[in-house]
C-alpha cells in the first residue's frame, strides 16, 4: 500500500527498542492485570463488585481487558511467532495508546471510588497496585522509540510524534474462510463491546467503558489491525453486512430482561431515521434542520389507524397497511414541503426545514378541537395505541425462541431490525447508482451537475422524498413501541434523541454519507445521555462542546466516507487493496 | 470531418444562436451574437478579456436566459435550461474548472452520462438484470473515455488530487459522456504548458473525427488558427468579424481591437499593457515614452 497520510507517515524503518524496555511494559501490563484481581475497596456501595479478592468485576474488568491488549501489543512489538498479527503497523505507537486506555479508565476507576466513597482510605492495596502499575506502563511505553521523527521543534510535535505509526503493509493473503472468520470474530467483540456498554449499571461503568473503548480504537488504528479489517470487509462486502446483522439479531438473546432492549429499540429507531436522513444530508448536501416531522407524520398515520380507543378514527388496519399508510404520507409530506423549500441553497433550506419542522409540531398541538379540527388530541397525543399483533404473534407479549424468553421489546426490537435492513438497503443501493451519483455530483457543485444533464431539482426532491418516506416508515414501528405518540416528541432540539438536532448530529458525528457511520453516531448519542443522567442539565452544552471538538480534530465523522477519508487526509491514493471497492462497481 | 462516423454532412448547422442578447442591469455583456457552427466543424471564439464569450457559452447551454434571442440544436429551438441542453446534446467544460471534487475520476465521467440512461430509482432497489445491463455499459463507456482522454490508469483518484491538466482532461470526458454532438470548451489549456497544449490540440482533432462539432473559447491564438476551420471574434459583447483562419488574422479592426499590439494574445497580457498604459499615461507630463502610442491604443478599446 502506498498510502500517505498525514497522520501515519511512512517511515524508512522503525528503530527496534531494547528488547528489555519491552519486556519491561510487558511486566507493567501484566502487573496491571494480576491487580484486578485484588480487591479494588471494601464496600460493595461502589457500582460494580469491586470487593473480591481472586475474581475481577466490573470496572476491574476494563483494566483487565486494557492490560491483556497492552500485553497483546507489545508481543506483537516483539515479534513472537503466533502474535505477529497485531501489530501490523505502528509496533509502538499502540502500545503507548493502549497503556494510556488502560491507564486512563484506572485511574478514573480509583479516582471514582475515592471520591465518592470520600477518601482514599476506601482504597484496598489492590487499587493503589493498579494505579502504580497503570501509570508505570505509560512510562515505561514511553521510553519505547518513536516511529516517526517530530514535524518541528514545538513541544506538541515532539509529542504528536509518539503518536505516529507507519501504515501497515499489504496483508498476506488467506484462505477465504479464514477471512469471513475473521469478520465474524470482529463482529463478535464488538457485539460484546456493545452489549458491555448498553449493560453498564452506573454513570462509572459507562464513563469507564467509554475511555477504554475510545483510546483502546485508537490504539488499533495505529497498531494497523483496523485498517487491515476494513481491507477485510471491502473484500467481503456481503458477508460483512450478513456479520453485523447476524450481531444485531443476536443482541436480543444475550439479553435476560428487557431492560436493555428497550434501550436497544430506541437506538435502532434513532439510527434508522438518522439514516435516511443521511440520504438527505450525506448524499444529496440538503441541510433539512426538520426531519423528526417525518418520523412524526409516520407515527401519527399508524397511530390514527390503530385502533386506539383515542384516535377519532375507529379504525384497525392491519400493520402493513399503516406501514404503507405512514410511508405514503410522509412522502405526500415531503413532496409537499420539498417542491416549495427545493429551490433554496444551504443555510436558507436549513432554516425554512427548521420551520416547516415545528410548523408540524404545532400543527399536530392545534388539531385539538378548540383551534381546528379535533383529529390528534392536542398536546394530549392519542394514548393507548395497541401492540401488534402479526399471524397471531402478540407483540406485546413474551414468547420464548430457542429457549430464550424474548420480551415485549425484543419483539420490536427485532421488527425494528427488518426496518433497518430495509433503510440499509435502500441507502446502500441508491447511493451506487445513477440516483446516488447524481446526487453526490449536486452536492459537490449544482451547477455542474445541470450542465451535466441533470435536473437537479427533481433529484433533490427525490432524495427529499425518499428520506421522508424512510422516516415515516420508521415512525410506524415507534407509535406501537411508545404506546403513545404526542407532538413534544418531534421537537427541533431536546436532551433525549431522537429529535432533529441529534438526528443531523448522528450523522455529521458518525460520518456523512456511509452505512455504519450513522448508526455508530445515533448508538453514542442515545447511550451518552441516557447513562449519564447525572449530568442531564449540561447535557446540551456537553454536547456543543463535543461537536466543536469534533469538527476540529475530526472533521470526517468517526467512520469516514471513502471518498471524505481522501477529502480530508489529502491523500492521492485509494487505501482498498485493489484500489476498487463497491462505490465504482455496479450491481453488489 | 471527412470521417465516414460524421452523422450528418458538413453544411448542416449544428449550433444556430440567432441574435442572442444579454443584459446584465446596465450591462451588454452579448450584444445581438449570431454564431452558426456546422456538422464536423472547429470554430473558435476568440475576444479580449471580458468580451462576452464565457457570457455568450451560458446563454448556449442553459446556464443563463438569454434576454432576447433564441438558441437552436439540430434545428430545436432549445428552452433555456441547463440539463435540456445537455440532453439535446450539447455539452460543455468551464472556464474554472468545475468538476464533482470529491468524486472519484470513474464517477465524474459516469455523471456525464447521466441523460444517456434511465435507470431510476425502483431499478436501482431492486436491481434486476436491465440495471445491471445499464451500470456495465455505463462503465463500460466511461472506461473507454478514460482511455481516450488517458486517464483510465487514475480511475479510483478523487478528481481534486488530479494535476491541473488532467483535471481540463476530465472535464473534456465527462463532457463526451454524455454523447454530445456540439462540444462547447471555454479555454481548454489555460494553465498547460506547450507540450500539454499540443497534447490537447490533438484531442480536440481526435473529438472532430469522431463526429462531433466543436466550438472552443481560447486566448491562445497559435492554438486557435492551427485548430479551428472557422473563428469569430468577439468584442465587447458584438461579433466583430467572422470568417476562416486566415481572413481573421488578417482583419485590421481585429488586429486593431485585439491582436494588433506590441504583446501577444495570451490571457495576462492585455492586462499588463493596460497597466503600464496608465503608468504611462500618469508619466506623460514629463516626458514623452516610449509606450505613448500604446496608451492611444488601448484608449481605443476601451
Ligand atoms: N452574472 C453576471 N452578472 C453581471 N455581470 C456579468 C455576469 N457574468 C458576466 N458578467 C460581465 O459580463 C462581461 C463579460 O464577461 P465574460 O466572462 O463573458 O467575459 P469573457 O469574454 O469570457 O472573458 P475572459 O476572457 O476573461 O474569460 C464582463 O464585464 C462581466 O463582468
Ligand atoms: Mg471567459
Amino acid at each position: 500500500m502506498t498510502t500517505q497520510t498525514t497522520t501515519e507517515t511512512q517511515a524508512p524503518a522503525t528503530p527496534k527498542a531494547p528488547k528489555a524496555l519491552s519486556y519491561a511494559t510487558l511486566g507493567g501490563a501484566v502487573l496491571s492485570f494480576a491487580s484486578t484481581f485484588l480487591a479494588w475497596t471494601w464496600t460493595a456501595e461502589f457500582p460494580g463488585n469491586l470487593t473480591v479478592d481472586g475474581y475481577p468485576g466490573g470496572l476491574q474488568l476494563l483494566t483487565l481487558t486494557g492490560a491483556l491488549l497492552t500485553a497483546v501489543l507489545v508481543l506483537g512489538g516483539l515479534g513472537i511467532p503466533g502474535l505477529r498479527w497485531a501489530t501490523p503497523g505502528g509496533k509502538y505507537a499502540s502500545v503507548r495508546l493502549m497503556a494510556l486506555a488502560t491507564f486512563a479508565t484506572t485511574w478514573f476507576t480509583v479516582i471514582a471510588i475515592a471520591v465518592e466513597l470520600g477518601g482514599l482510605v476506601n482504597l484496598e492495596p489492590g487499587a493503589w497496585l493498579a494505579a502504580v502499575a497503570t501509570a508505570l506502563t505509560v512510562a515505561l511505553s514511553f521510553a519505547l522509540p518513536r516511529e516517526a521523527e517530530p514535524t518541528g521543534t514545538s513541544g506538541w510535535a515532539t509529542f504528536a510524534a509518539f503518536f505516529k505509526a507507519p501504515a501497515p503493509a499489504a496483508a498476506k493473503e488467506l484462505p477465504s474462510w479464514a477471512e469471513i472468520l475473521l469478520i465474524a470474530v470482529a463482529f463478535g467483540i464488538g457485539l460484546l463491546a456493545f452489549t458491555y456498554g448498553i449493560g453498564t449499571e452506573g454513570a462509572e461503568d459507562f464513563l469507564g467503558f467509554l475511555l477504554l473503548i475510545g483510546f483502546g480504537v485508537a490504539a488499533l488504528n495505529k497498531s494497523g489491525l483496523s485498517r487491515r479489517l476494513t481491507g477485510l470487509t471491502v473484500k467481503h462486502k456481503n458477508v460483512t453486512v450478513t456479520a453485523a446483522f447476524v450481531s444485531a439479531f443476536a443482541f436480543p438473546f444475550t439479553q435476560t430482561s428487557d431492560a436493555y432492549t428497550s434501550v436497544g429499540t430506541n437506538i435502532l429507531i434513532f439510527a434508522t431515521v438518522a439514516l435516511g436522513l443521511n440520504i438527505v444530508v450525506g448524499l444529496a448536501g440538503l441541510l433539512d434542520l426538520g426531519y423528526v416531522a417525518f418520523l412524526g407524520v409516520g407515527a401519527y398515520t399508524a397511530a390514527l389507524v390503530s385502533g386506539s380507543p383515542n384516535s377519532p378514527f375507529d379504525v384497525h388496519v392491519p400493520f402493513w397497511a399503516a406501514v404503507l399508510l405512514g410511508a405514503l404520507a410522509s412522502l405526500i409530506f415531503g413532496v409537499i414541503i420539498g417542491a416549495p423549500t427545493l429551490r433554496l441553497h444551504g443555510d436558507y433550506l436549513a432554516i425554512v426545514t427548521l420551520g416547516f419542522g415545528e410548523i408540524f409540531r404545532i400543527g399536530m398541538q392545534n388539531l385539538d378541537g378548540t383551534s381546528g379540527p379535533d383529529i390528534t388530541n392536542g398536546p394530549n397525543g392519542i394514548p393507548n395505541i395497541p401492540d401488534l399483533e402479526m399471524f397471531g404473534f402478540n407483540f406485546g407479549e413474551s414468547h420464548t425462541v430457542l429457549g430464550v424468553e424474548l420480551g415485549r421489546f425484543s419483539n420490536y426490537y427485532l421488527l425494528m431490525l427488518l426496518v433497518t435492513i430495509v433503510v440499509v438497503l435502500v441507502f446502500r443501493r441508491s447511493d451506487q447508482s445513477r440516483i446516488g451519483r447524481a446526487w453526490v455530483a449536486i452536492r459537490e457543485d449544482e451547477t455542474a451537475a445541470r450542465a451535466m444533464g441533470i435536473n437537479a431539482f427533481r433529484l433533490k426532491l427525490l432524495a427529499f422524498a425518499l428520506g421522508a418516506t424512510l422516516a415515516g416508515l420508521a415512525g410506524t414501528v415507534q407509535a406501537h413501541v411508545t404506546y403513545t405518540v404526542t407532538p413534544a416528541q418531534y421537537k427541533f432540539v431536546e436532551s433525549m434523541p431522537p429529535n432533529s438536532a441529534f438526528l443531523l448530529a448522528a450523522v455529521i458525528l458518525g460520518g456523512m454519507g456511509t452505512v455504519s457511520g450513522p448508526l455508530i453516531g445515533a448508538a453514542l448519542l442515545y447511550l451518552i445521555p441516557a447513562k449519564l443522567q447525572f449530568m442531564a442539565d449540561y447535557q446540551l452544552l456537553l454536547f456543543g462542546i463535543a461537536l466543536v471538538l469534533l469538527m476540529r480534530f475530526r472533521p470526517e465523522g468517526l467512520v469516514a466516507d471513502r471518498r471524505k477519508q481522501l477529502e480530508f487526509k489529502e491523500t492521492g491514493q485509494l487505501d482498498t487493496p485493489k484500489g476498487d471497492i463497491g462505490l465504482s462497481k455496479a450491481g453488489v | 470531418m471527412t470521417t465516414s462516423t460524421n452523422p450528418a454532412p458538413a453544411t448542416t448547422p449544428v449550433l444556430d444562436a440567432n441574435g442572442v442578447i444579454m443584459r446584465f442591469g446596465g450591462l451588454t455583456a452579448v450584444n445581438n451574437v449570431s454564431l452558426q457552427v456546422n456538422a464536423g466543424e472547429i470554430v473558435g471564439l476568440i475576444g479580449p478579456n471580458g468580451a462576452g464569450k464565457t457570457t455568450f457559452f451560458n446563454c448556449l447551454t442553459g446556464l443563463y436566459v438569454p434576454t432576447e434571442g433564441t438558441v437552436s440544436y439540430k434545428d430545436k429551438v432549445l428552452p433555456p435550461r441547463s440539463h435540456l441542453v445537455t440532453q439535446a446534446g450539447i455539452a460543455r467544460t468551464f472556464q474554472n474548472i468545475r468538476l464533482f471534487a470529491n468524486m472519484t475520476v470513474l464517477e465524474n465521467v459516469l455523471v456525464g452520462r447521466h441523460t444517456r440512461t434511465k435507470e431510476g430509482l425502483w431499478s436501482a432497489l431492486l436491481r434486476g438484470p436491465g440495471f445491471k445491463k445499464a451500470e456495465r455499459e455505463s462503465h463500460e463507456a466511461a472506461m473507454e473515455l478514460l482511455e481516450f482522454t488517458g486517464l483510465a490508469h487514475k480511475r479510483d483518484h478523487l478528481a481534486r488530487n488530479l494535476p491541473y491538466g488532467e483535471q481540463r482532461k476530465l472535464e473534456i470526458a465527462r463532457a463526451l459522456a454524455s454523447q454530445p454532438g456540439l462540444l462547447l470548451l471555454d479555454e481548454p489549456t489555460a494553465g498547460m504548458n506547450p507540450q500539454e497544449t499540443q497534447a490537447a490540440q490533438e484531442l480536440v482533432f481526435a473529438i472532430r473525427d469522431q463526429g462531433i462539432a466543436v466550438l472552443v473559447i481560447e486566448h491562445d491564438m497559435r492554438f486557435i488558427f492551427n485548430l479551428c476551420d472557422r473563428v469569430a471574434v468577439l468584442v465587447r459583447g458584438e461579433k466583430l468579424v467572422e470568417g476562416t483562419p486566415d481572413v481573421v488574422q488578417a482583419d485590421e479592426r481585429v488586429v486593431a481591437a485585439y491582436l494588433g499590439t506590441p504583446f501577444e494574445g495570451a490571457p495576462g497580457d492585455e492586462e499588463v499593457a493596460e497597466v503600464r498604459a496608465a503608468e504611462a499615461k500618469a508619466a506623460d507630463g514629463a516626458t514623452s515614452t516610449t509606450s505613448k502610442p500604446r496608451t492611444e491604443e488601448e484608449g481605443d478599446t476601451e
